[in-house]
């Protein structure tokens, strides 16, 4: 047990304890939780800083204003909704179009159909606070529904595919691409099912992934094979990622993007508790990476040259096709 | 820097707690465990005499300084008499007076003492003795006789063994015969030996108490003498000279004034009975920390009334259950629902018992889930869902008791006792994770949960605990020592080394 635990230190692998205690505690302050958690204002941030975001189309503030839901996505064959400080992806429903026989029934990504109503009673459960942090009232935000990119369309069962971004202190540390499955539902949140793959922060390549704690090659669904895929416009995701740093002020944090088909890559949402599954899917512990990172701090570099400098210190430490023992 | 602070505080706590703890344990003798009994000597002494015409005034010396024994209780117990306590040269007096009574009385003294060898009560320093005044010819065989032991001993204690061996020699010599003439039992015998002391200027007193061994319906006092050698009283056996004390010696009075004087009355009887029972050693404790007003016992749970104590019982049990949530989710890494809603679940399943804890527990939760899942298709607001599934909970409580009570498993009634909130926003809680993460979620969350309830009523029923922990209260400031290190515990999670085990490159 003890030799578990020493090889794992060994091999710079962030505990949750230790994420929560020195990072998240030392780092991120609590009054600035609000400016990730509430996703409308991460986006009016995000915005004033000229970052790329999904355009929102409309924002439902009480349970009065659900029935303001039909004019808002009137114009709109595909939107997204979602509560503006759920947690984990939960209460997020991805609309990509209309039946065609009734115009107020909608399609799902998973291909369901939903009425109007069941739409609206969701919006009511988001207001009410059903998916937000604390339980307390929420905002339900109706936004752009990303066209992904063709890049990941071999290795996504539905849903959109994201890369998740880890910064540190502002300096881009780790990274994945988040695939998502049927056993997913079209959701791209590891715990949910979806499979994480690696990404060589130097080039931008996937490596292999990782579904539900364990090292895959391929695709569950598609069987199509996850590594080697170049990610494009890598310079700018990091450069975003970075910057959400300065916008933010979170000293540890995981920046959420998409790739838009028309409009590149867009920040869907930050996170100031990410996740560690993103070691398991690089193989590779945050640990020795932060290390480098106190090293080689510079408080007054550009986002620029902070992503040349990861770009440069982290290549992938293994190959794609490396195979694991498990 | 900060782990320091920590660290500090952590050590304060456990020291404060811990010193607290040591003092009540060893210094005010609190017991360890639950079971530890004090045998306790209850000594009555009745006085019995007939009334005369007038007033009537009793007088009973009383137990006033008594090596290896600690006081207990004491009443007085009389019918119609006014009782004063009064201090006078042999000790304590108890004084009871009436102004008139018929026939014969009867008026009872009953003390309660407990060994303790360490009270250690002072006794003042007596001065020298004046050289007794005696007529001759007794002065001349006292001299005589004073000069002689003198010569064979070299200290207080010899002085007073070759004395009071000399006294019991059978053939004694002429001298001590003339002094012995007149005694006529144990009493008079010490009466002579403190008399020669003190014409050899040795404070020494007569010293009457009861050697206590089980019970006794007519306990003789004891006549001992007591020496002082200038540091402290030693005690010498007029039998044999030898420096003894009979074991479990209670001394009731001391000096040559008679037990009882009763004016106004006749035919003065006195007996004395002894008792012996055992008292639970906090009741001692108690006792004990009153008699020298330790501000201690104020914050002693055992101070509060019986209905409160039993509250606290439970609730002090809290924080082990918070302490076990804390292993549990810290150091192993078990995923529950609420923070606290196992260690409330434990809770319950102290009145209900583990096994049907768990059943009712997941009867209650798979029946308001299902329930939950019918509500889920009317789509009502949140506010008003999770109040009707509040109220679901109760009828669902309702309805278990009353059909286990019919059924005879009385076991069921005890359902009541679950947090029905806490069981309601669970429930609530896992009927979200059910449908945004599926079945497999939600029920490893619920399991866990049960897992971390059932750890916890372990822990928190282990009687010797809680014994301690109502006890020593300050046990507490331990275990928040402990959980403020664990605040601290950055290693890694138990069930972390196995999710993390493909990074370990073997």
């Amino acid at each position: 047990m003890f030799g578990v635990a020493n090889k794992l230190r060994a091999a710079g692998v962030l505990g949750l304890n230790e994420r929560n205690a020195e990072f998240i505690m030392r780092l991120n302050p609590r009054r600035l939780y609000p400016r990730v958690d509430d996703k409308a204002i991460t986006k009016e941030l995000a915005l004033q800083a000229g970052m790329a975001v999904p355009d929102l189309y409309g924002v439902i503030h009480h349970q009065g204003e659900v029935r303001r839901f039909r004019e808002i996505v009137a114009n709109y064959e595909s939107f997204v909704v979602k509560p503006a400080q759920g947690s984990g992806g939960d209460g997020i429903l991805v609309v990509t179009g209309r039946s065609q026989r009734k115009r107020d029934s909608f399609r799902l990504s998973s291909g369901m159909l939903m009425s109007e109503a069941e739409i609206e009673h969701h919006l009511s459960n988001i207001v009410g606070g059903q998916y937000s942090l604390s339980g307390h009232p929420d905002k339900a935000l109706i936004e752009y529904c990303v066209r992904f990119d063709p890049t990941f369309a071999e290795v996504s069962y539905q849903g959109v595919p994201d890369i998740r971004v880890i910064v540190y202190q502002g300096y881009p540390a780790m990274a994945m691409v988040r695939l998502p499955t049927r056993v997913s539902d079209g959701k791209a949140n590891l715990h949910q099912g979806a499979v994480g793959a690696g990404v060589c922060m130097s080039t931008g390549e996937t490596l292999t992934g990782v579904l539900d704690n364990d090292v895959v090659d391929e695709h569950p669904d598609t069987g199509a094979l996850i590594s080697g895929l170049l990610i494009p416009q890598w310079d700018f995701i990091l450069e975003s990622a970075a910057r959400g740093y300065d916008v933010t002020g979170l000293g540890y944090l995981g920046v959420d993007m998409v790739i838009d088909r028309y409009k590149g890559p867009l920040i869907l949402e930050m996170n100031a508790r990410p996740g560690l599954n993103i070691q398991i899917a690089n193989c590779t512990g945050l640990a020795c990476r932060i290390r480098r990172i106190d090293e080689i701090f510079d408080a007054d570099a550009t986002p620029e040259e902070r992503v040349r400098i990861c770009r440069r210190e982290f290549p992938a430490e293994r190959q794609t096709s490396m195979s694991f023992d498990l | 820097m900060k782990q320091n602070y920590v660290f500090a505080l952590a050590l304060l706590l456990a020291a404060v707690g811990m010193s607290v703890f040591v003092y009540k344990w060893r210094v005010l003798g609190f017991p360890l465990t639950d079971n530890q009994e004090t045998p306790v000597w209850t000594i009555e002494s009745a006085i019995s005499f007939d009334s005369g015409p007038g007033s009537i005034k009793v007088n009973l010396l009383i137990p006033t300084l008594t090596p290896g024994f600690r006081k207990l209780n004491e009443n007085p117990i009389s019918r119609g008499y006014g009782f004063s306590l009064n201090y006078g040269s042999g000790g304590r007096e108890a004084q009871w007076a009436v102004r008139r009574a018929d026939g014969p009385q009867t008026i009872y003294y009953r003390i309660s003492v407990y060994e303790d060898s360490q009270a250690d009560q002072s006794d003042t320093t007596p001065p020298f003795p004046p050289p007794p005044v005696i007529n001759e010819p007794f002065k001349t065989a006292v001299d005589v006789l004073v000069n002689d032991v003198r010569e064979q001993s070299a200290d207080t204690e010899s002085f007073t063994s070759e004395l009071l061996r000399r006294m019991n020699d059978p053939s004694p010599g002429p001298n001590l015969e003339l002094l012995l003439s007149d005694v006529s039992n144990d009493s008079d015998f010490v009466e002579v030996a403190t008399t020669m002391l003190a014409a050899a200027r040795i404070p020494a007193r007569k010293v009457h108490g009861f050697p206590l061994s089980g019970r006794q319906r007519r306990a003789q006092p004891v006549t001992w003498l007591e020496v002082h050698d200038g540091d402290r009283w030693r005690y010498f056996d007029p039998a044999t000279g030898e420096e003894s004390i009979p074991e479990r010696f209670l001394i009731w009075w001391r000096g040559n004034e008679s037990l009882v004087s009763v004016e106004g009355g006749s035919n003065v009887e006195v007996d004395f009975a002894v008792q012996r029972n055992h008292v639970d050693a906090i009741a001692i404790a108690r006792t004990h920390a009153g008699q020298d007003s330790t501000p201690l016992i104020d914050l002693s749970l055992y101070s509060l009334p019986i209905r409160t104590q039993a509250v606290y019982g439970v609730l002090l049990m809290i924080p082990i259950g918070a302490l076990i949530m804390v292993l549990m989710r810290n150091f192993i890494g078990v995923d529950a629902f609420g923070t606290f809603m196992p260690v409330l679940i434990a809770l319950a399943f102290r009145e209900t018992k583990l096994f049907w804890g768990v059943v009712l527990f997941t009867l209650l939760v798979a029946l308001g889930l299902s329930i939950r899942f019918l509500l889920e298709r009317l789509r009502l607001l949140l506010v008003p869902r999770l109040s009707a599934v509040l109220i679901v909970v109760v009828l669902l409580m309702l309805v278990i008791s009353l059909m286990s009570h019919k059924l005879g498993m009385e076991t069921g009634l005890s359902v009541a006792l679950f947090p029905m909130v806490i069981i309601a926003m669970t429930i609530e809680r896992m009927s979200v994770v059910w449908e945004e993460r599926g079945p497999t979620d939600a029920l490893r969350g619920a399991s866990g949960s049960l897992l971390v309830a059932i750890a916890a009523y372990i822990g928190m029923g282990l009687t010797w605990l809680e014994h301690l922990i109502f006890t020593f209260p300050e046990l507490l400031l331990l275990i928040l020592a402990l959980v403020v290190v664990a605040g601290r515990y950055t290693g890694y999670r138990l069930l972390e080394l196995s999710r993390f085990k493909a990074l370990t490159g073997d």
